[in-house]
């Protein structure tokens, strides 16, 4: 199986070809190299996962990058049936939205340019999911933000792009600030960044503490949150989500591709990669489910009332992924990878969709000057419609199948099972609801948008539709190989799962499953129904609502204050310090800040030093022999004593 | 009376120190060469002493490196020292700063 | 009598590069056109080193090694040489002093700094650091209707004939003590009588002589005088090679001869580091001329690869060396871009350039990142290098303070980023991008690069 090895290589060598001759060779050719890269990826993975299936697994080094006394750090891959299962996800997502970008970026000045972003980004991706050491992890993890901030700020000449772009570095910093602190003190306890060495020695971890500030702190506890941090940054949890839906200033491609199916789930790859370490703690398995389960149904109830096609689908994706660590909290490792999995497809053609929608309305993003499309745009309606009817759970499609997955374990895990449960089934009503409130209001009823709008509203090109047809039959079909016991199925993902990730017992009947996949159908029919009652039936009535609870739609609409209250408390009071503290040095920029913001002492030092460089060669003379004299002393001073 | 070894030595020591003065506080240039000069001759004597007393012929070979380098060395230094002049007719060693800092 | 006829093998490549270079400048001499023949020559001289057999051993009496450690350095000289020949093709012509000898000099220094690595003799590593020496500057001197080159030129001579003075009084000494020049005997001597104060009287003059090649603190003062004095190429070559062959004459000096008195010579050169991380970072902070800053910066490189000597290890020797060979190919990628800037030498000529020139500032971010130290370039593996055979011979306060002043340094090579990145350019800077420069630039980025993912690929 070492040809797994060349997975993550290949669009590396598409990024370096593309990047090298691109501009003036390439040019709009560019797309060949990259999906070529792409392509024969997907190839690898594909059998890579069918030899996974079979049972073999992979951990072997490619070589060793540096290696002193007994530190060593090698580039190795592992591959296992989590990895199997990310590699088919990235690999499928990304050739998609590869060539889904030939009809999109069309005609872009940086078309080279933003095919090599795109490369780059899915070798960082495929380097995150396939290495079998922290450090390589922790690689991938910056790589894939430094090609999110690229790709976010593409166009960078809009200043809400750049913005978005900064945003998401800085945020993403506190993220990783804990996940660095977090693998530096795995490396520190353990002596070895190798999952194999870590998983094998946390057992003896157990019971360990670690003094912090004047506290005993259980120490698997302590690195298992420190690496949560990460995962709460990258993954857009609670409190940091906020850069995700500024991030969509980015082409829509790449909010599919980076910021609904990839690199955003990697915190949950995280936390499923490292399951032996959570589950040893209670705490940090409650501080993930609770996260999770606040973050879902926080998004979720923004999502109804935003106006933004793309920011709906954003907050759906926090909320969604909030679902997978939800599940991850419970103990469920294998439903959350599983969600992540279909969630993939759906969420991915779900920003197609909207991306196919923006193309034909010239790049207009609010759904309420939409309306009517379905006629115009039938491909883009129906793969919607099945995208949100998988989000929303309908039975028999991808999304009900690791959506109910997680209720059903939800709903076994125990005391906060039972209220993460609740959660999770009212937010699968919201969503169902949301959902379909971007198909009536922008598909359905009668154009709201200017008669130039309409007059131009047509079909996307093929290149674009069959991407999307492709996503569809995902959206539909890939939640087959997880069909439970209770329905009939065999769970096949579950039992593939359970080597690496376990599986929760279960103590509930299938009767009670039965239940909770009742309950969990009837708030999917609530949702739709009522947006069907909402925005087909008496479309004046949302108006009535805004009106009649106006606070909570206030709040809901400014999305709970949150950008208001870390302006607030977080960037003004540091602008202030910024600008107080380093008078002169602040350029209101930040790399300016820092490198202009050196310590004026040592600047004041070097220009004291550099005066003694005079230009004139006897001072140059006298300082040499100077030392010559210094060293002749300490030689005498030293020499004396030691002989 | 053979003179004994560390009178040698001492003379090598004093002209090597006197090269090296007459290379910091002199401005001429050339004196500046010529110091060095003295300073190379002054290691040849030293060199030359511990040979004729080591009784091993070394020393006076490496003696013979040096004078050819040195040799070598003053022509590419007064080379160097014409152009600086036919460029800004100037010896003064104190006249050439125009790099500093 | 029998006069023994020397083994000439492991002296091969000395002899040839010396043979061809002099045939150059005989050749120059009656050539009508005069541009090609430097390249030429040089490309013979490497296509003979290749077809003549060469062995590793001794040669004249001892006086003169070749083993794995000279080769290593000499793959770094030959290296130097022939990056420094793709990037000076058309700036001299430009600089308008394509003279035939300026390659047959840079063949002469090569030689000198090759002999440097393999003579294990006082005498023969004498004769090998004056060949390189003058031939240095004669190259800093090559511009000579340029004032700046002028300047440079007497300021190194005069410095560098004063330091090689004292150098050589530190050899006499070291002579009359050991009753020997070869190195390996004179190991052998103080072995057994131990050290005295001549000793080490000795020991600190023959410190300060290789210190001044190394451009050590406080024997730097020529250093950024003369960088930024010389012809970009030639500041190029002597950033490199001069520095390089001090460390190979170190190495050999201070390991095979006075390994006795290391406890001694380890206090000089942890002096010598920290006095050279400190001077070269804190003042190449406040540089405006990019000439200039990269000479701090090899100032402070110097006190990065003294580290690996203070370790004193087998280890530390191996770091330094794979330290050079790294520095070795980024500093003479930015010096590549440096010419291509064609004279541009002020840091805020950089404004802009990632907008008129992407590859260009690409290619320099790669340098500066991997002059700081950052990784997955290969300047964070040669650092990690020398700061791990640094602890593991327990120095790690001084690694602590190596890794504070290598925080410094990313402010002066970050700048350069910033002002390509992130200042709008006044001017549209007119960059000469011939296409030998260029490929010089893209041996430099490929090798910092393979090096910094696949270090075994290069290093030992």
């Amino acid at each position: 199986m070492k040809y797994a090895m060349l997975i993550p290589f290949l669009p590396l060598a598409a990024f370096l070809i593309n990047i090298l001759f691109g501009r003036f060779l390439l040019k709009d050719r560019a797309h060949i190299v990259a999906i070529a890269g792409v392509f024969a990826s997907f190839v690898l993975s594909v059998a890579v996962f069918i030899q996974v299936a079979g049972g073999a697994t992979m951990n072997s080094d490619l070589y060793s990058w540096i290696s002193s006394g007994g530190f060593r750090v090698s580039v190795g891959f592992l591959i296992d049936p989590l990895t199997a299962v990310m590699l088919i996800v990235v690999t499928t997502v990304s050739l998609l939205v590869h060539i889904y970008s030939i009809g999109y970026m069309h005609g872009d000045p940086g078309y080279y340019r933003f095919f090599s972003y795109l490369s780059l980004f899915t070798f960082s991706m495929l380097m995150l999911v396939t290495g079998n050491n922290l450090l390589q992890l922790y690689f991938g993890w910056e790589a894939v933000g430094l090609c999110s901030y690229f790709l976010i700020g593409y166009w960078y000449q809009k200043q809400s792009a750049a913005d978005a772009g900064k945003k998401a570095f800085i945020v993403n910093r506190f993220g990783d600030f804990g996940f660095g602190l977090g693998v530096i003190l795995v490396f520190l306890v353990v002596g070895s960044i190798q999952y194999s060495d870590i998983f094998a020695s946390v057992g003896s971890l157990q019971g360990k503490t670690f003094p912090l500030f004047g506290y005993e702190v259980d120490l698997i506890t302590l690195i298992a949150l420190l690496l949560f941090c990460g995962a709460v940054g990258k993954s857009a949890q609670l409190p940091l989500h906020v850069w995700l839906p500024d991030a969509m200033e980015g082409p829509t491609p790449v909010s599919a591709l980076i910021h609904a199916a990839t690199m955003v789930t990697a915190g949950v790859f995280l936390v499923a990669r490292f399951n032996p370490l959570f589950s040893l703690s209670p705490t940090a398995m409650a501080v993930v489910a609770i996260t999770g389960a606040a973050t879902s149904l926080f998004a979720a109830t923004i999502a109804l009332v935003q106006n933004d096609i793309k920011r709906i689908i954003a907050y759906s994706t926090c909320s969604q992924l909030g679902y997978m660590f939800l599940a991850c909290g419970v103990g469920a490792f294998g439903a959350g990878i599983f969600h992540l999995y279909t969630h993939a497809f759906f969420k991915a053609l779900l920003f197609l969709g909207a991306g196919s929608v923006m193309h034909a309305m010239a790049g207009e993003l609010d759904i309420q000057k939409m309306g009517g499309l379905k006629k115009h745009m039938p491909v883009t309606y129906w793969t919607f419609l099945l995208a949100s009817l998988s989000i929303a759970g309908i039975p028999g499609l991808a999304g009900f199948f690791s959506k109910d997955e997680i209720l059903w374990m939800a709903y076994n895990g125990g005391m906060i099972g039972k209220i993460v449960w609740v959660v999770a089934t009212i937010v699968a009503g919201l969503t169902a609801f949301y959902s379909f409130r971007i198909i009536f209001l922008a598909f359905h009823g009668s154009f709201r948008g200017t008669h130039e709008q309409e007059h131009h509203l047509h079909e996307s090109p093929s290149v674009m539709t069959v991407p999307l047809a492709i996503l569809a039959v995902g959206a539909v079909g890939a939640g087959w190989i997880g069909i439970p016991q209770a329905l009939g199925g065999g769970n096949w993902i579950a039992h593939f799962f359970e080597p690496v990730l376990g599986h929760p017992h279960v103590h509930g009947t299938h009767a009670e499953e039965y239940m909770v996949m009742g309950i969990s159908i009837l708030a999917a029919a609530l949702g739709i129904g009522t947006a069907s009652y909402f925005y087909v039936m008496s479309p004046d009535m949302p108006k009535r609502l805004t009106e009649r609870y106006k606070q909570i739609h206030t709040v809901l609409w400014n999305k709970y204050f949150v950008d208001e209250l870390y302006d607030a408390i977080i960037v003004r009071p540091t602008k202030w310090v910024a600008s107080t503290i380093l008078v002169g040095f602040t350029d209101a920029k930040i790399i300016e800040g820092i490198v202009n913001g050196v310590p004026s002492l040592i600047q004041s030092f070097g220009m004291k030093l550099r005066k003694l460089q005079t230009g004139y060669l006897q001072h140059y003379g006298i300082v040499l022999i100077f030392g010559l004299f210094v060293l002749i002393s300490i030689a005498f001073i030293a020499g004396t004593k030691t002989h | 009376m053979p003179i004994p070894m560390e009178w040698y030595l001492g003379l090598g020591g004093v002209i090597f120190a006197v090269g090296m003065f007459g290379f910091l506080v002199r401005r001429n240039m050339f004196v500046m060469l010529l110091s060095i000069e003295l300073m190379l001759n002054a290691v040849n004597i030293t060199m030359v002493t511990f040979s004729h007393y080591l009784n091993d012929l070394r020393g006076q070979i490496f003696t013979i490196f040096i004078m050819t380098v040195a040799a070598a060395e003053a022509a590419i230094g007064l080379a160097i020292i014409v152009t600086l002049f036919r460029n800004k007719a100037t010896i003064q060693a104190d006249e050439i700063k125009e790099m500093n800092g | 009598m029998n006069i023994p006829f020397p083994d000439l093998t492991p002296v091969l490549p000395e002899i040839i590069l010396a043979a061809v270079a002099s045939l150059v400048l005989l050749v120059e001499l009656v050539a009508v056109r005069k541009g090609p023949i430097g390249g030429i020559g040089i490309a013979v001289a490497l296509f003979l080193l290749y077809l003549l057999p060469y062995t590793h051993g001794e040669t004249f009496g001892g006086t003169f090694v070749s083993d794995a450690y000279s080769d290593w350095f000499k793959i770094i000289f030959l290296g130097n040489l022939i990056m420094t020949t793709l990037a000076s093709f058309q700036y001299i012509q430009r600089q308008h002093q394509d003279f035939g000898e300026y390659y047959s000099v840079l063949m002469f220094a090569t030689c000198g700094a090759m002999i440097m690595a393999s003579s294990r003799d006082l005498i023969t590593l004498y004769v090998g650091l004056e060949l390189m020496a003058l031939s240095t500057f004669i190259l800093t001197a090559m511009k000579r209707h340029d004032w700046w080159s002028n300047e440079a030129a007497i300021k190194y001579f005069m410095l560098g004939a004063f330091s090689s003075a004292i150098l050589l009084y530190g050899f006499a000494l070291l002579y009359g003590l050991t009753t020997s020049t070869d190195i390996r005997q004179i190991g052998a001597h103080i072995a057994t009588t131990g050290p005295n104060p001549a000793l080490l009287l000795s020991l600190v003059l023959i410190i300060a002589g290789f210190a001044f090649k190394i451009g050590a603190v406080p024997f730097h003062m020529w250093v950024p005088d003369v960088y930024e004095g010389a012809p970009t190429s030639v500041t190029l070559f002597m950033s490199v090679g001069p520095k390089a062959a001090g460390f190979a004459a170190i190495g050999r000096v201070f390991y095979e001869g006075l390994g006795a008195l290391q406890p001694d010579w380890t206090t000089f050169f942890i002096i010598l580091s920290i006095l050279s991380m400190a001077v070269g970072n804190i003042v190449a902070l406040v540089q405006k001329n990019i000439k200039r800053m990269l000479a701090y910066s090899a100032i402070s490189h110097a006190g990065y690869a003294l580290l690996g000597i203070v370790a004193g290890t087998t280890e530390g020797l191996t770091a330094m060396m794979n330290y050079l060979l790294i520095y070795a190919f980024m500093n003479i990628g930015a010096f590549c871009v440096v010419i291509t800037m064609d004279c541009r030498n002020d840091l805020d000529d950089y404004n802009g350039l990632a907008k008129n020139h992407p590859l260009l500032a690409a290619v320099m971010l790669i340098f500066m990142f991997s002059l700081t130290g950052i990784p997955p370039t290969a300047g964070f593996i040669g650092k990690f290098n020398v700061f791990m055979a640094a602890v593991h011979a327990g120095y790690t306060w001084l690694v602590l303070i190596a890794i504070i002043f290598s925080a410094i340094s990313a402010f002066f090579y970050l700048h350069v980023v910033m002002n390509m990145y992130m200042k709008p350019g006044a001017v549209r800077v007119r960059v000469e991008g011939f296409p030998t420069v260029l490929a010089a630039l893209l041996i430099a980025v490929l090798a910092v690069c393979v090096i910094g993912v696949v270090p075994s690929v290069a290093l030992r």
